[in-house]
């Protein structure tokens, strides 16, 4: 009955169907393609870091992926359903016990690092 | 000048482009939008259209309304109002006017009835700035200041912003995008917010300070009477979910 989830569900199968949204948690070191257009030209760019937090719900839901990006710590919000990304892949499913890593912000090197999952396997795991 | 809709507002959500660009968007609902009645230059000394949306109960309408809508043979409606049109504009009495009336990229004024917000003070009422936290300030910290002058002029002028009530007032936006139009549902889809609150009634018009694009039904997009026959089966599935 309630036309507005209806859009957003339409609206959300119109990208799934295109793109499928893996299953990922923060802590989960993930792999985000981006359509990036350079002038007439598009490309698609890789952005690699841990998965801090997932906020809001339904289309409007998003994910935080923190790197540290030559020395300096970088963090890019992305849209779940944007159709400016072209794949997201999971490369390791870390083991945390938040559901934002934002304590993250403040460590670095040794401390900073997630301890792997053991008992899930990772859907496209390129490590190990 | 073509006749505007009256339109529920369901809610906000977002839309992406095919470009990737994220767009708030308005959702507003035709929900049986017809034609009541005209206003003629002979009859009534100008030309326009009266349109009633929604569904009202038989019980609660007084004996003129009733006659009024039985007079048109529509069912009885919860909101009525009128558009001014251009003569050749008219559209029959008893027809639906349907979302494709508008095209998407086109510009619309809406008007809704602003969220009430109560007794406000200057602050939140004008953007007033209030006074100082701290510094030996005591009590007053968001009234307003001085009101007037001495005893030339002697008086507070009329119109001088005060605290009062705000909202629930008639407001118009003008040039709200059409992003996407769903006839077979009856939604509008305008980009940004609408003033007033889900299940507000909205007037939608073509943009006064916008040139109409091309491929704009003219005098409109409506169903006739014999045709919304077929159309009748569908509308009523919905109304029972």
């Amino acid at each position: 009955m309630n036309l507005i989830q209806e859009i957003e569900r339409e609206e959300i199968a119109k990208v799934v169907e295109k793109r499928a949204v893996p299953e990922f948690a923060p802590g989960d070191t993930v792999r985000v393609n981006v359509k990036v257009v350079e002038g007439t030209r598009e490309r698609v760019q890789a952005y690699e870091g841990v998965c801090i937090a997932r906020a809001g719900g339904g289309i409007n839901e998003n994910f935080t992926v923190r790197k540290i990006s030559s020395g300096e710590g970088v963090e890019r919000v992305f849209p779940i359903y944007s159709p400016l990304i072209d794949s997201i892949v999971v490369v390791r499913r870390g083991k945390v016990r938040r559901a934002k890593l934002y304590y993250l912000r403040g460590r670095q090197g040794k401390s900073a690092r997630i301890v792997e999952k053991a008992d899930r396997k990772a859907a496209a795991s390129t490590e190990e | 000048m073509r006749s505007g809709v009256i339109a529920q507002k369901l809610g906000m959500t977002r839309v992406y482009t095919d470009g990737g660009e994220q767009v708030p968007v308005t959702v507003l609902k035709l929900d049986k939008c017809e034609v009541v009645a005209h206003r003629t230059v002979e009859q009534n000394g100008y030309t326009a259209l009266q349109l009633g949306v929604g569904l009202a109960k038989v019980n609660n309408m007084p004996k003129a309304l009733r006659g009024h809508f039985a007079k048109a043979s529509v069912e009885p409606k919860r909101k009525v109002a009128e558009f001014r049109v251009s003569p050749e504009n008219l559209i029959e009495v008893g027809a639906e006017i349907t979302a494709d009336h508008f095209v998407a990229g086109q510009f619309v004024d809406v008007t809704g009835t602003s969220i009430g917000k109560g007794f406000a003070g200057v602050m939140k009422r004008w953007n007033f700035g209030g006074h100082r936290a701290t510094h030996g300030n005591s009590v007053t910290h968001r009234s307003h200041g001085s009101t007037g002058q001495r005893q030339d002029p002697g008086k507070v002028f009329k119109g001088k912003k005060m605290a009062g009530h705000l909202g629930d007032e008639r407001v118009t936006t003008q040039n709200l995008k059409i992003v996407r139009t769903d006839a077979d549902r009856g939604l509008i889809l305008v980009e940004g917010a609408v003033p007033g609150a889900k299940g507000g009634w909205i007037l939608v018009r073509d943009a006064v300070k916008r040139a109409l694009p091309d491929g704009v039904p003219t005098p409109g997009a409506f169903r006739t009477r014999g045709a919304a026959a077929t159309t009748e089966a569908p509308a009523a599935e919905k109304g029972a979910e």
